[in-house]
Parts: C-alpha cells; sequence; structure tokens
C-alpha cells in the first residue's frame, strides 16, 4: 500500500499548511477539551480570587468543615474556615506557574544538551548523551526528596529541582531528531557555503525539530505538576502558608472521613489539569508530526 | 592540456569503520572508496557513473571536502583541500558548489527561498547586504527559469522539478568554478529531467562551469558529459571521452553496464551480456580485479594483482588485464532509426 | 491468444476532505495468456492506481470507490471488482499475483524467507508443511537464487535488493498464477540487476504461460518486455497497441514527447544536442482542464479543437486506439 498518490490540491502558502496542522488538531475532541479546559482553569486561577468574596487567608471560626455550596463558599471551608475556593484558585497560580516555569527551563537545558550532542556528535555527543542517561537511572522521587530536604524549598527552588530532574527526556528526543535532520540534503548545503555551527544548529536544524520539542514541552508541564504535587503533599515542597494543590492535599489527609471534600477538590484540579495538558500534547503530535503529512 | 585541471584526486580513499575492532584487533572497514586518481579539466563535464554501492556519492563528498579522505589528497585549481582548516577552506567553498538528488529534503523547509538562495552569499567574507542578496537572487532564479515572484514563497509549494532549479539557483548564487551533481534527475519524472538537464548543459556552457556528474543512468550520462568515468566497488575501472567509452569500451564491467540499459530504440538485434550475482561487499573485495567474480571473460590470473588503470587509446584508461578482448559497443546494436538522427 | 483479464471501463475515485477527485478514467485493456501489456506513465498517471484498484488493494469505501469491470477468465472465472472481499483473497496470490517496486517494504521482516514462501503456498492449497517446504525450495532455484536450501532460513534484511525482488517473484509464482501484477519492479534496482530481473520474469511467462500487466515509466523497460502498450496520461489511455509499433510510430503528441525527453544511449557523445521537454505539468485531479487533458503542454494544441469535450477514442489501425482530437492531422505533417 505504498503507491496511492497525492490527490488532495496542492498547498498555498505556509498559512495553509499551518493552517492544516491547526485543522489536524482541532479534530482533535480530547486535545480540544483540553485546551478549553486548561484555559478554563487558567482564567479561574488568575481572576478568581478577585470575583470571590472571601480571601483565602480570611478565617471564619464558625464556617470551619462547612461543606461545598454552603453560603458564599463555593468549595466549602477547611479546617480553619478558610474559603476552599480561593485557597484552590491560588494554590493553581502556584502550581501551575511551577509546572510552565519547569517546563520552560527543562525545555531550555533538555533542547540545548540535545542539539549540541545530535549536531556535533563523535565523543562530545557520547559524553552528553552518557549524562543524560546517569540522570536517567536516578529515581526522580528520591532525587527530588533529597534535594528539597537540602536546600530551603521555596517555589522557585522547586521549580529548579523539578527542571533538573525532567530534561533528560526531552534532551533524547533532540538529540534522536537532530541526528536524523543532520542527514538530509538541506544541512548539507548550508554547509558548503560555508554555515557556521549556531546558523546550522539554530536556522537549519531546530525549526525543522519543533514540533516534537513542542509536543515533549507540552506533556513535560504535566508531568511537572504532578511532581509539585507529590513532592508538596508528602512536605518536602511548597510550604504553607503559601498553597499549592499539593499541600492542600497534604493537609486534607487528616479530615478524608470527616471532611472529604477538601482532598476531592484539589485532587480533581490535579486530575484535571494533568489529563488536560496530556491531551493537548497527544493533540499536538497528531498535528505537527510530519509524518502524518504523508497521504 | 598542460593547465592545472579543476579538480585532481590523488589516490583518493575513504573507509568506514562498521564496527569497532577490539583493542590490538582492527574492525571490520567498508572501503566505499579505495585509491582514485583522476582529473577533471577545466570547463569539461565529467560523468562518474557507477551502480549502488560503487561508492559514486563517497567520492562526490570527499571532492567537495565533505568528509576528511582517509588518505589521499582532493586538490582544487592546485590547493590541497584536505590540509586546510574549517576557516581556510571558507573561500573555496564559494568556488565549489554542489546539486543535491533528492529534491525534497535539499532545501530547508521552513526557509524562503530567498532566505535559501541567500545563504551561500550571507557566509562570504563582510557578508553580502540584504538587498544585495535579493536582487542576484532574483537574477538567478530568472537564470534556471523560475520568475522572481517565488522569491518569497516556501519549498513546499514546489513541485519536484522546481525544486531542482532552486537546488541548482542556491549552487550558482556564488558564481562558482566547479559544480558537484549528484543524481540530479534520477528523483525526476522523465518529462521534467530533459527539462533540467538541458538547463544544465546551458548553464554549463553559459557559465563556463567544470562539473561532476554523478548518476546511475548511463543514457543521462553519455548525454551531459565529456568525460566518463566508471566506478565499480571504490575503483574506477575505465575513463575515457564519451564518444570513445561508448563506441569501445575496454573494460567488460563497462559493456556489461552498456548491454544491460535498457533502450526504447525498437528493433535491432541486442546481444544482451546478462551478470551474475550482485556487487560484492566493499566489507572484503575480491582479490585482484574486483570485478572478476562477475566477469564472464575472467581468468586466473584476474586474482592476483589489482589491476591499474593504463592508456588504451588517447585519453583512454581501463583497467584490466585483458587488452586481447573485443568488448560490444552501446552503439553496436544502434538500428537505422537512430543512425538517420546522429551525425557520424 | 488466450484472454486471462478483460478490464472494462475501469475508473477509480478518491474522496479526500469531502471531495471526491477521479483519478482513473474508463480504462478498458485486456491480458492474454503468456503476453506482457505496459502500462506506461510519469507519476500522476493512474498507472499504480490501476494495478492496485485491480488487487482490491485500494482503501475501502468511501475512501475510494472503484466501478467498471475486470473478469478473470477460466477456472472459476470471477469479475474481480464485482465479487465480496473474502472471495477475492482468496483469488488474490492464486489466480492473480503481485510483484511491488520496494521488495524490502513487502516481505516481512520477521519471518525467514522459507516461512513466508510456505505460508503463500499453504494459504490457498492444502499441503503438507513439508511438502510446501520443498516447492518453496524449488521455487527460489526457479528463480536463480543460488543456494536455495540454505536461503530458505535467510530473513529479507540478508539479503540484497536484486535478490529479495527474486524472492518477491518467488512468492507470486508460488501458485502458479495465471496473471501477474508488475508494478515498478526494476525501478528500485541497478541496470545489471534490472537486465537480470526483467530475463528471469521473461523466462517464466514463456514457461507458465502468465499473462503479465507490468507497469513502468521507462520506455526502455517497455521496449524490453511489452508485447503490448498503453500509454496513460491523467488517469486516462492516451494511447494504445503493439509495443513496437507505438515505439516506431507514436501518434499521440505525449507519447512522443515522452519519449523524445530521454536521451539515448545510441546518440551519446555526439555532442550535446538539447533534449525534447514537455512544458508544464501533470494537471492536478480535482481540476482537469476541459477536452484533452494534455493539451495545456501539447505543442499542438488547435484552441475549439483540443479544449473541447469529449475527446473520442479512434483506432487509427486495426489494434492501436489513440484518444487525440488531431491525430490525423498529425500523422500527415510528418509524412
Amino acid at each position: 500500500m505504498t503507491a496511492i498518490p497525492d490527490t488532495r490540491p496542492k498547498m498555498r502558502g505556509a498559512r495553509f499548511l499551518q493552517s492544516r496542522g491547526m485543522r489536524r488538531f482541532f479534530r482533535h475532541k480530547l486535545a480540544v477539551l483540553g485546551l478549553a479546559m486548561i484555559t478554563l482553569i487558567a482564567v479561574a486561577c488568575i481572576v478568581g480570587p478577585w470575583l470571590l468574596p472571601h480571601d483565602m487567608l480570611d478565617i471564619d471560626i464558625r464556617g470551619r468543615f462547612s461543606p461545598p455550596l454552603t453560603d458564599t463558599y463555593l468549595f466549602g471551608t477547611d479546617e480553619m474556615g478558610r474559603d476552599l475556593a480561593a485557597r484552590l484558585f491560588m494554590a493553581g497560580r502556584v502550581s501551575l506557574m511551577v509546572g510552565v516555569a519547569a517546563m520552560v527551563l527543562s525545555t531550555v537545558v533538555g533542547t540545548v544538551i540535545g542539539l549540541l550532542a545530535g549536531h556535533f556528535g563523535g565523543a562530545l555527543s557520547t559524553a552528553l548523551m552518557r549524562f543524560t542517561d546517569a540522570f536517567l537511572c536516578f529515581p526522580q522521587i528520591f532525587l527530588l526528596l533529597a534535594l528539597a530536604a537540602f536546600l530551603e524549598p521555596d517555589a522557585m527552588m522547586i521549580t529548579i529541582i523539578i527542571a533538573l530532574t525532567s530534561w533528560m527526556e526531552i534532551a533524547r528526543i533532540v538529540a534522536a531528531e537532530i541526528r536524523s535532520l543532520r542527514e538530509r540534503d538541506f544541512v548539507t548545503a548550508a554547509r558548503v557555503s560555508g554555515a557556521s555551527h549556531a546558523w546550522i544548529m539554530f536556522r537549519e536544524l531546530l525549526p525543522n525539530a519543533a514540533g516534537p520539542i513542542i509536543v515533549a514541552a507540552t506533556l513535560t508541564v504535566a508531568r511537572a505538576i504532578l511532581i509539585e504535587a507529590y513532592v508538596s503533599f508528602l512536605g518536602y515542597g511548597i510550604q504553607p502558608p503559601l498553597p499549592s494543590w499539593g499541600n492542600m492535599l497534604n493537609n486534607a489527609q487528616q479530615y478524608l472521613d470527616s471532611a472529604p471534600w477538601l482532598a476531592i477538590v484539589p485532587g480533581v484540579a490535579i486530575t484535571l489539569a494533568v489529563t488536560s495538558f496530556n491531551f493537548i500534547g497527544d493533540g499536538l503530535r497528531d498535528a505537527l508530526d510530519a509524518r502524518s503529512d504523508m497521504p | 592540456m598542460s593547465e592545472t585541471p579543476m579538480i585532481r584526486t590523488v589516490d583518493l580513499a575513504q573507509h568506514f569503520p562498521i564496527r569497532k575492532g577490539l583493542p590490538g584487533r582492527p574492525g571490520a572497514v567498508v572501503r566505499a572508496i579505495d585509491g582514485v586518481s583522476i582529473d577533471i579539466p577545466r570547463r569539461q563535464v565529467v560523468g562518474l557513473v557507477g551502480e549502488s554501492g560503487s561508492g559514486k556519492s563517497t567520492f562526490g563528498r570527499a571532492v567537495m571536502a565533505l568528509d576528511p579522505p582517509t588518505s589521499g589528497r582532493v586538490e582544487f585549481d592546485g590547493t590541497d583541500l584536505s590540509q586546510l582548516s574549517r576557516a581556510a577552506l571558507a573561500p573555496y567553498r564559494r568556488r565549489m558548489q554542489m546539486v543535491f538528488q533528492d529534491p525534497f529534503s535539499s532545501l530547508n523547509p521552513r526557509m524562503s527561498v530567498a532566505e535559501t538562495l541567500g545563504m551561500p552569499l550571507r557566509f562570504r567574507e563582510g557578508g553580502a547586504g540584504r538587498s544585495e542578496r535579493r536582487d542576484r537572487a532574483a537574477e538567478m532564479l530568472e537564470m534556471v527559469g523560475l520568475p522572481r515572484s517565488y522569491l518569497d514563497r516556501f519549498p513546499h509549494e514546489f513541485s519536484g522539478g522546481q525544486r531542482q532549479r532552486i537546488g541548482i539557483a542556491r549552487a550558482l548564487m556564488t558564481s562558482p568554478d566547479f559544480l558537484m551533481a549528484d543524481e540530479v534527475v534520477s528523483a525526476l519524472d522523465v518529462s521534467v529531467q530533459a527539462q533540467v538537464l538541458n538547463l544544465f548543459a546551458r548553464l554549463q556552457r553559459e557559465m563556463e562551469l567544470t562539473m561532476l556528474f554523478i548518476t546511475h543512468d548511463l543514457a543521462v550520462v553519455g548525454h551531459v558529459s565529456d568525460i566518463v568515468a566508471v566506478m565499480y566497488l571504490g575503483r574506477i575501472v575505465e575513463i575515457a571521452p564519451t564518444r570513445a567509452l561508448f563506441s569501445g569500451p575496454r573494460h567488460p564491467y563497462t559493456e556489461a553496464l552498456l548491454s544491460a540499459a535498457p533502450s526504447p530504440v525498437p528493433g535491432g538485434a541486442r546481444k544482451r551480456i546478462i551478470l551474475e550475482g550482485d556487487v560484492p561487499s566493499p566489507v572484503n573485495p575480491p582479490s585482484g580485479c574486483p570485478f572478476r567474480t562477475r566477469c564472464p571473460y575472467a581468468i586466473a590470473a584476474c586474482a592476483e594483482d589489482r589491476p591499474a588503470l593504463a592508456a588504451v587509446g588517447p585519453d583512454h584508461r581501463s583497467a584490466c588485464i585483458r587488452t586481447d578482448l573485443d568488448l560490444m559497443p552501446a552503439t553496436g546494436r544502434r538500428t537505422e532509426a537512430a543512425l538517420e538522427g546522429s551525425p557520424g | 491468444m488466450t484472454e486471462r483479464l478483460r478490464v472494462q471501463d475501469l475508473s477509480v475515485h478518491f474522496r479526500s476532505e469531502r471531495r471526491e477527485v477521479q483519478v482513473v478514467h474508463d480504462l478498458s485493456f485486456t491480458l492474454e495468456a503468456g503476453r506482457t501489456l505496459a502500462l506506461v506513465g510519469e507519476s500522476g498517471s493512474g498507472k499504480s492506481v490501476t494495478s492496485l484498484a485491480l488487487m482490491g488493494l485500494l482503501p475501502p469505501p468511501p475512501q475510494s470507490r472503484t466501478t467498471g469491470s475486470a473478469l478473470l477468465e477460466g477456472r472459476d472465472g470471477a469479475d474481480l471488482l464485482g465479487i465480496p472481499e473474502s472471495r477475492r483473497r482468496r483469488l488474490r496470490g492464486d489466480r492473480i499475483a503481485m510483484i511491488f517496486q520496494e521488495p524490502l517494504t513487502s516481505l516481512n521482516p520477521v519471518h525467514s524467507v522459507g516461512a513466508q514462501l510456505v505460508e503463500a503456498i499453504r494459504s490457498h492449497r492444502s499441503v503438507s508443511r513439508r511438502a510446501a517446504w520443498d516447492r518453496a525450495e524449488e521455487l527460489l532455484d526457479e528463480v536463480g537464487i543460488p543456494e536455495p536450501a540454505a536461503r530458505l532460513a535467510s530473513f529479507p534484511h540478508e539479503l540484497s535488493g536484486g535478490m529479495r525482488q527474486r524472492v518477491m517473484i518467488a512468492i507470486a509464482l508460488a501458485l502458479e498464477p495465471d496473471v501477474l501484477i508488475a508494478d515498478e519492479p526494476t525501478t528500485a534496482l541497478d541496470v545489471t540487476v534490472q537486465a537480470q530481473i526483467l530475463d528471469l520474469l521473461r523466462r517464466v511467462q514463456e514457461r507458465t504461460g502468465m499473462a503479465m500487466l507490468f507497469i513502468t515509466h521507462d520506455f526502455g523497460v517497455v521496449a524490453d518486455i511489452a508485447h503490448r502498450t498503453v500509454v496513460m496520461y491523467a488517469g486516462r489511455m492516451v494511447e494504445a497497441g503493439p509495443t513496437e509499433d507505438i515505439l516506431r510510430r507514436p501518434l499521440m503528441p505525449y507519447t512522443s514527447g515522452l519519449m523524445a525527453s530521454v536521451p539515448l544511449l545510441e546518440t551519446a557523445g555526439t555532442g550535446r544536442s538539447e533534449l525534447a521537454t514537455i512544458d508544464g505539468f501533470v494537471p492536478d485531479p480535482a481540476a482537469p482542464p476541459a477536452g484533452c487533458a494534455f493539451h495545456p503542454r501539447c505543442a499542438h494544441n488547435r484552441p475549439g479543437r483540443c479544449d473541447v469535450p469529449p475527446i473520442a477514442v479512434e483506432a487509427p489501425a486495426p489494434d492501436r486506439s489513440i484518444r487525440c482530437a488531431r491525430w490525423r492531422e498529425l500523422a500527415e505533417e510528418v509524412r
């Protein structure tokens, strides 16, 4: 089944190609759902705290452990009578921010290492990829806990720690992609023209590897959010009173019988955010995968 | 003919290790090219023909100084390129350019035609300004028969033939002296192939280019070249002016290639030499003559020494010890129909 | 001559993004026992789609739609296009077989050559594994593979391109089909290996009397192997007849243009004359030109004649056909 010619009309303009990718993305129903969900969560986290009648630090002693939808408490209150919705949205700001910042950082590190290893090959590539493998061998959670116990865990530090333990996959993806792109004739053409290494890496190779990098980066956000939740749940992550979805869960575990919503609400938030990012990643993979351009 | 050739290769060899050897024991090595010495005279087209695995593309890359040779050297206009650093090579890069086989992988899909064409000028000393690059790019597009309105388009908007023209325009941006073309028409439909071959012929004439034209297609090589070199298993087995090679091959492999190539000229009793088996592995080539395992004329002596390229006629050299053979020319099966259309 | 396959008014439509595009238009031809018919054309001519349609290998409706008939003659004859897939599967490999351009992708990399041959035999004949294995060895010997018994244990990646194509041919011949469809079987091979494979196919045909449909873009190969030739352009037959006739006296400007654009071995080194070229491109099947599909690229195009549908198929000689509005005048001009 190799010989069926492409009977689709010829593409006109780069914009059309992009829009074709976008069309493929929007045909992916779960990805669209994920995108809608993430937008909703992000908007809620950004503007939510201003719209709610309570500040996340307001204490209402008489209203402790109110279940969801009591009075003006959308998601109820916690053991100190603080508004759970306000806390959830503020926590969401922290968790999403940590997730996105960790993604940016690990993508930059992973891309640079992958690009160098893929482009130069030889001993440098071997050294960089063995270094990457060494990082991969380390159980991430233990590394995180060890580092967090050792260092002062604030949001910035947690972000850096997560990034340092999750760049390896991107590095490997980028290195493999660059290695195959490097063999393409247009790269040889650039060499023949006397192009510098920097030009070849950043103008010839990197733009053509953008698809897989974007997909991996999206999936990394999901993982970073999850990792932040783990670590904070175990008490080594974001420290109260600054809320994060993870430490809200940590706090909730003692009241699991009496006030289950304290665990359910942040739990659902984490699940929704993580699955949404994963759906978006899947959709982007279908939309950006060059192979699906073939007939 | 005392003029320095544009390109001279001296005993050029390129060996690729395929397995790492244990310490003290050498690993296996692919002898992709093994001692190739040829001259490419100025303003001439040398056609290099061979089957897959013959090493013809490796030779092309070595001539372009893309991979450092295992041994031997490439001289460009009298200068040994293999001794030069990346920086020292740069001025030579401008004078030697190449065109690629695959029109789909030879253009960066993320760059506009203007950017792609402008690149060779960007990296020369001083660098050319944006408008200068654009003007030159437009000029070269017209030179290869494309409108200048294509400057701001992207590769995916073009057909294979158009892309190949863009690739040729890119190679001409720096007004090179030497052009290496590796299987540039094999991915194209025949009607488009003819357009591109005509374009090459015109450009070569107008710009007085020296060319190395690599292909597996004998008819194409016969059409474009002044001199044809036949390669087998990493070695040149025969080299001669085109007419001489096609009308009086002196190496049995050349004869076999000529007789195997299908021709659409109808009728004409044709004798086919059908070679047995496949090309041997370049990892351990046969002793003596590399072609002897498939050669219909092989004798015991062929296994002994590797035959050197020896003169068998004016500018005609062949690496075969059986100089007694009377081999069949391509034109031997020429029919009246073909004769009518060709002089001599 | 015994007819083996009669294809009548074959049309293929592809559907993409809610539009239907016709890629093969009312193609008719006949395959005869012991004879080879070549389908010649450039990319986009519909020649490969035709072969896949006959084998029932196109994507199922609604992605593609095939109409017309393809009558397989002889024992349990049937219309290949009208029978259910289950029955077609039984015929495929048994009565009608196919070889492809790239044998590496058509052979399964995880099974040995012998296992694949035995599988091909036993899926259609109830013979013992032992007997099938013996037959497999015989087949490899028949297609010129040295040491066939040892080669049965080889895996596809251990063989050269020419050897793999021989294995593909052995599999296709396993059940002595009446009809063999060969889709550019030598395009990926070197010339010396191509000569071997063409020679092999010719010898097998002489021995078994199978009918062959040979798809190619190379007039040299056509001259070498085909008794009759159908030239295709933009999904239509534009010219058909005995191969030698067509090569000597092409009537359709597209055929002669295509032939003139190929450099000839016979005139190599006689000074660099310009090759004839055909300007422009193969039309987009979604927006074919009116009338003759070739007229926008044709040097003999006459507005009012060539761009007005329909262009009828005529018969300049008893066994030739042509689809060109001006073939009669053009033939006069040449004379």
